[in-house]
Order: structure tokens, then C-alpha cells, then sequence
């Protein structure tokens, strides 16, 4: 069974469905379902409905000024930080949970890094009167607090899972044993462009709305971007972004999680440090040990602390069609305040990995280049840990300068 | 076909049932783990499928994912198990389960070869269903070892009759929808797969998964040619003080199995 749509879950010889027998006729059924759902007149309008009259769609691209001047290129800014809940994640939530519904099944699982995906997927089961379990690493539920109430309050069990590393990957560990046992009733929405197929696809056809949208306000601004640049966990927002703009010409750009440093061993660069594995239902670069068992990945950012990479990314990066670079934790804190500063906008610092990749890349552009940098969400969930990180004092005194 | 095949085979044929013993390589070490595999055997275990230990166990529940881990803690490595089979391997046929990314990482014939060379005999790769099983399954006939294949209680009829199709040593019935682990009570998916599994196919159809009591044992062989046991072995392996202790509370529980599956109905 081989769907244009969704093709047949290669990217090169990245992809595949490598999971557990019991999953498979699940995972058949998902991918039939989208096909019918996406090719259903009635399917597309309620969900572009939901886009717009819901999730505030579609997203402003910001012409940043200010940050032009500082770098000396022309940015422009996709905002999925204005997202209903903050972020792209809710693109993605919003339509597999209409398809859930269309399935029939009425219980929704999620695993969450950042809490994002988690809360999306909370928000969009209350909308559609689903049950709703997220499953999140002990150590994000203790960085992400803000997110765990969020999900709380929507009505959604939150499990901190305790094996492993404690985060992302761990997780998703847990969200797939959860579907094993009831995947006959219940539909597992993962958050990102990885997972088995159909699911790498699938994300990525629920986030080309970022860049559908983009290229016809990038039009409306009489230009189109020389340079797309994203942050890269699974690789959601960046396949999203960089969708409609693949084979145009411009170049793309992925931000891995550079964490402590590439040399210290603590990051989360799949692509650009791992070798290819199995790992989650797909074939894909993988950080891993040398007998194959899977490492721990490091960010300061929980949305990309994750060791490995949605498979699309993998081949793109292997063909050259699109290039990886890595952003370290401290750089990316500089990469948050430079758009804070600069444009009154406090990103995700997921986000601000991609703000610093671009503060990076600047000098070596032309002056004439326009830049469209995707702002994957919004950073409220981060202050605190901005704070710590800048020694500010949240009871209000202290500067950024007293660190 | 290999000696996994040829021995439950003929159990099949003679109408005696099968009895796998799941041991989580390493654990508590690599030359108790010779001893388990010993003991087991004597018994009554028919072979032995060795757990060799990966960080993101995606089928195990909590018992097998706390022991893979004790021996990730510990050290343990896949040259390491495989270490622990030759002393025994012509007491009975010992096959690996482990997940695609170590095999994969090692490379798909090299890790055949090695598993073979180690004295091993099958392999069960639960994350490689038949979609992707294709460069595995030709490395594992190269290097003559049979691959188990497992069908679930979603496997529908037609995919089951492919899947018996090309496993060799047997057909692994998942008994329940989950992953691994001690049920209270044996699942009705248990009984009601194992009997369409056998209609299906000439395999021996052994469950797996949630057979965790002699008498769960002896209600699968009702309608099975056998049974997978884990959870519950390894449970007795963790919760021992001593090595000693691991290999006569596991023997002492195979026995029990092994008695109640040969007691007449
Ligand atoms: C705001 C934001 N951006 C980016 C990501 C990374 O995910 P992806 O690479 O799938 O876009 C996350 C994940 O939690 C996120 O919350």
C-alpha cells in the first residue's frame, strides 16, 4: 500500500516502520485513514476552521526591523509563537485529533519534551472530548512545571516517566508500551516529524501549513527567502518551514541542540554527531554508544533533547538538499535575548537556538539575502530557566548584566 | 533450518509440548547467566531465548526493562552475553531476542555471524516485523540461524499465514495486547490467537507474554505447542540475594512449569 501523499516511509534508506507486530495494523490504519481524511472535502474545511477560528491561523510573518539593522540582513519572522497554547505543535494536534475522531477511538496518548506537544495535545482532546494521557520525562516535568499545570488544568493525566535519561526519549519509551496495550482503542499522536510510518509524513503534511502560508506572505512582501532557518528536536517546525520551499532554491537550514559543546559529548546533535540507528519505529542518525545503545541527549532546551532526528531530516542532510548546524546552550541564551532585546519577542528556547544559528550565519551573507526564520513557539515556559541560567532574581530585582 | 527448528519440530511432531525460558543476558552476571541456562535445561526447558540488554526496551514491562538495566548498569555489552552460551550451547538450543538497533548497529551479518559463532542458534528481534525483517532474515539464513517472528492478537489471518510463512524454530503468539510482564490471569486473546495461529500453520505456535503460573503454562498448551516464559524467571533472577539463590529459585519454578504442562488434561 503506497500512498502519494505520504509515500512509502523511505527517506533514502532512512524511515521504515520498525516496530512491535501488535502496532503494525494500527499504523496501516492511521496511514488509510489520513489518505481518505486528506483527499475528504469535508475533513480539510473542518479542520482549516479549526486553523483559523481556533488556533488564530494564519500566523503573522513579522518583518523584524530591528534585528535586520543588528545583522545586517533582511529577516523575516513566521510567528507560531502566536499559536493558540504558544506554539507549532498545536498544528499538528488539532488535525490527528479530528482524525482520531474519525477513527472512532476515543482515547488520545502523547509523549511531551517541553510539555508543547503535550499541552497541544491536551488542549485538542478537551476541544474534541477525548481522553488524554501525556507522558513526560521526571527531570522536564522538573523544568517545565509551567506546562505540567497547563496539561493538568486541561483535563489531561500527566505520567512522569522515572527510567532512563528521565527525558524525551524515555517518554516516548513509555507512550509506545501505552499504545501496545491499547491501541485498539486510543491513538497515539506524536509530536514530531519521527516515529514509525506513517507518522514522519503525516506531521510533516499537518506542518507544511507553516510554510504554505509563509511563501504567500513572503510573496505579499515582493520577495522570496534566500535563507530558511528552524530548530531541529524531531524536526517538526523545520520540515514544516522548509516544505514549500524545498527545490526553490533557497537554502535550508536546521539548528541541532550543540548543548555543553560537540566535544563534550552532552548535546543533541543527531545529524550532526550520530550515526544511523533504529530507534522509535524509524531508521534515522542516532546518537549511540559504540554497541548501539542509545545516549543520552543534552539541551538546555527540553524540546530538543532528544537522540535522534525525524528520518526526512536525515536524508536531507545526507543528499545536501537542506544543512544542520549546532547551536550550544549558551549561545542559544544569547540568541533568546537578542530577539528579546531586539524585537520584544521572548522566544522558545527551542526557538532561540535558530535566532542564534542566524546571529552566526549573518556575517557570511550578502546584504540583499532575506532570511525567513521560523519562531517554533513562544517562551514564557523558558523564564525560569532563563532565569537561573542569567542569575536573575524572579521576586523582580537584578539585571541581566548582574550575572 | 536450524537446531531450534529441528528440536521443537519434532516435539510438535511427537505431540509434546515446548517450553522457552527467557533469561535477560548478564544478569546478575555473565557466568550465572552459563549457570541459568544450565539449569533451566535440566529443568525441563526445551531452549533458552537469551535477552542480550538495550537501553530503550520498547516491548519489556517493568520487570525485564529493571533487569536490562541492573546489567547496562553493571556493564554488560552484546559480546558479553553472547560470551555466556558456548559452555552450554549443545545442552540446548539458545537463541537471542534483542531489539533491531544493536544488530543494526553491529551490521546485520556481522552480527549473525558472531551469534553463530558464539554457539547461538535463533534470534528474536521484536522491533522487525515483516516489513522490515528482509535484510536481517537473509544474514540469519546465511549464517544458519533460525529468526522467530511474532504475530499479535491485531495480526489479522491473512498477515499471520505470511508470517508463519517465514519464521523458523516457531511462531511466537504475543498473548495479550501489551508488552511483557505477569497477568494475574491468562488473557483471552491468549487461547483465542494461539488456536487461529494454529489452525493457520504447520509451526509450532508457542505464546508468549503474559504467561507467568504453571498453570497458566498448562492452559496455553491447550491449545498451543508450548509457551514463552519471562517475566516471571527473570523476576525470581532480580529478586535474589545471591547467585545461587537466582539459579535454584528459577530452577525450582521451571520444574513447576514444565510439570504442569506435561500433566495430562
Ligand atoms: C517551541 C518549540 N519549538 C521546537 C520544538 C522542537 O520540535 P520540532 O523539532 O519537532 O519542531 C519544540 C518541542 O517541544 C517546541 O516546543
Amino acid at each position: 500500500m503506497t500512498h502519494e501523499l505520504l509515500g512509502d516511509g523511505r527517506y533514502a534508506d532512512f524511515g521504515g516502520m520498525y516496530v512491535p507486530e501488535t502496532l503494525v495494523p494500527a499504523l496501516r490504519e492511521v496511514e488509510d485513514a489520513f489518505t481518505r481524511a486528506w483527499q475528504d472535502a469535508a475533513f480539510r474545511e473542518c479542520l482549516d476552521g479549526l486553523l483559523r477560528d481556533y488556533v488564530g491561523r494564519p500566523t503573522a510573518v513579522t518583518e523584524a526591523k530591528n534585528l535586520s539593522d543588528r545583522l545586517g540582513v533582511r529577516v523575516l519572522l513566521k510567528r507560531e509563537d502566536l499559536n493558540h497554547t504558544g506554539s507549532h505543535k498545536i498544528n499538528n494536534t488539532i488535525g490527528q485529533a479530528l482524525l482520531c475522531e474519525r477513527m472512532g477511538k476515543e482515547r488520545v496518548i502523547a509523549e511531551t519534551g517541553a510539555g508543547q506537544h503535550g499541552v497541544a495535545t491536551a488542549t485538542a482532546a478537551a476541544l474534541f472530548g477525548l481522553d488524554c494521557t501525556v507522558f513526560m520525562g521526571e527531570e522536564d516535568v522538573a523544568r517545565q512545571a509551567l506546562n505540567v499545570v497547563r496539561m493538568r488544568l486541561l483535563g489531561a493525566e500527566v505520567v512522569p516517566v522515572t527510567s532512563g535519561s528521565r527525558t524525551l526519549k524515555d517518554a516516548t519509551n513509555e507512550a509506545l508500551r501505552d499504545w501496545v496495550a491499547t491501541v485498539e482503542s486510543t491513538h497515539y499522536i506524536i509530536g514530531s516529524v519521527v516515529g514509525p510510518h506513517p507518522y514522519p509524513a503525516m506531521v510533516r503534511e499537518l506542518q507544511r501549513v507553516i510554510s504554505v502560508e509563509a511563501r504567500a506572505q513572503c510573496e505579499a512582501l515582493g520577495c522570496l527567502p534566500d535563507v530558511v532557518i528552524a530548530c531541529v528536536g524531531g524536526g517538526s517546525n523545520a520540515i514544516g518551514v522548509f516544505a514549500e520551499f524545498l527545490g526553490t532554491g533557497a537554502r535550508l537550514v536546521g539548528c541541532e541542540a550543540g548543548g555543553l559543546g560537540l566535544e563534550s559529548g552532552r548535546h543533541g546533535a543527531s545529524i550532526s554527531r550520530g550515526v544511523p540507528g533504529i530507534l522509535h519505529g524509524a531508521r534515522t542518525m542516532l546518537l549511540q554508544d559504540e554497541n548501539g545503545q542509545v545516549l543520552e541527549a543534552h539541551s538546555i532546551s527540553a524540546g530538543l533533547d532528544y537522540p535522534g532526528v525525524g528520518p526526512q531530516h536525515a536524508a536531507l542532510a545526507r543528499s545536501g538538499a537542506a544543512e544542520y548546524v549546532t547551536v550550544t546552550d549558551s549561545e542559544a541564551i544569547d540568541g533568546f535575548r537578542l530577539l528579546a532585546e531586539t524585537e520584544g519577542i521572548i522566544p522558545a528556547l527551542e526557538t532561540a537556538h535558530a535566532v542564534a544559528a542566524l546571529a552566526a550565519l549573518a556575517p557570511t551573507l550578502d546584504p540583499g539575502t532575506t532570511v525567513l526564520l521560523c519562531v517554533s513557539g513562544r517562551g514564557d515556559k523558558d523564564v525560569d530557566t532563563l532565569a537561573r541560567a542569567l542569575g536573575l532574581d524572579t521576586a523582580g530585582s537584578g539585571s541581566p548584566e548582574d550575572y | 533450518m536450524g537446531r531450534l527448528h529441528e528440536v521443537l519440530g519434532a516435539r510438535k511432531a511427537a505431540g509434546e509440548k515446548s517450553l522457552v525460558v527467557y533469561l535477560t543476558g548478564g544478569l546478575p552476571d555473565v557466568p550465572t547467566t552459563t549457570r541459568l541456562i544450565e539449569a533451566v535445561a535440566a529443568a525441563g526447558a526445551d531452549a533458552v531465548e537469551l535477552g542480550i540488554p538495550f537501553s530503550d526496551p520498547i516491548m519489556d514491562g517493568p520487570v525485564i526493562q529493571a533487569a536490562s538495566q541492573r546489567a547496562l548498569d553493571a556493564g554488560v555489552t552484546p559480546a558479553g552475553v553472547l560470551q555466556a552460551v558456548m559452555p552450554v550451547s549443545d545442552v540446548l538450543p539458545v537463541g537471542f531476542m534483542t531489539y533491531a538497533n544493536l544488530v543494526h548497529h553491529a551490521g546485520w551479518e556481522r552480527f549473525a555471524h558472531e551469534a553463530a559463532a558464539a554457539g547461538l542458534c535463533a534470534a528474536i528481534v521484536p522491533d522487525l516485523p515483516l516489513e522490515e525483517a528482509t535484510p536481517w532474515l537473509d544474514a540469519a539464513r546465511t549464517a544458519g540461524l533460525d529468526t522467530v517472528l511474532l504475530v499479535a492478537p491485531t495480526t489479522p489471518p491473512e498477515r499471520i499465514r505470511r508470517i508463519a510463512a517465514e519464521t523458523s524454530g516457531f511462531l511466537y503468539a504475543v498473548g495479550v495486547l501489551g508488552v511483557t510482564g505477569v497477568r494475574e490471569q491468562l488473557a483471552r486473546t491468549a487461547v483465542e490467537l494461539a488456536a487461529r495461529a494454529c489452525e493457520l500453520t504447520e509451526v509450532p505456535v508457542l505464546v508468549g507474554v503474559g504467561v507467568g503460573t504453571p498453570e497458566q503454562a498448562a492452559e496455553v498448551c491447550r491449545v498451543a505447542d508450548g509457551v514463552v516464559i519471562g517475566s516471571a524467571v527473570v523476576r525470581r533472577v532480580l529478586d535474589a540475594e545471591t547467585p545461587d539463590a537466582a539459579v535454584e529459585s528459577v530452577a525450582g519454578f521451571v520444574r513447576a512449569v514444565r510439570a504442569a504442562m506435561d500433566e495430562p488434561a
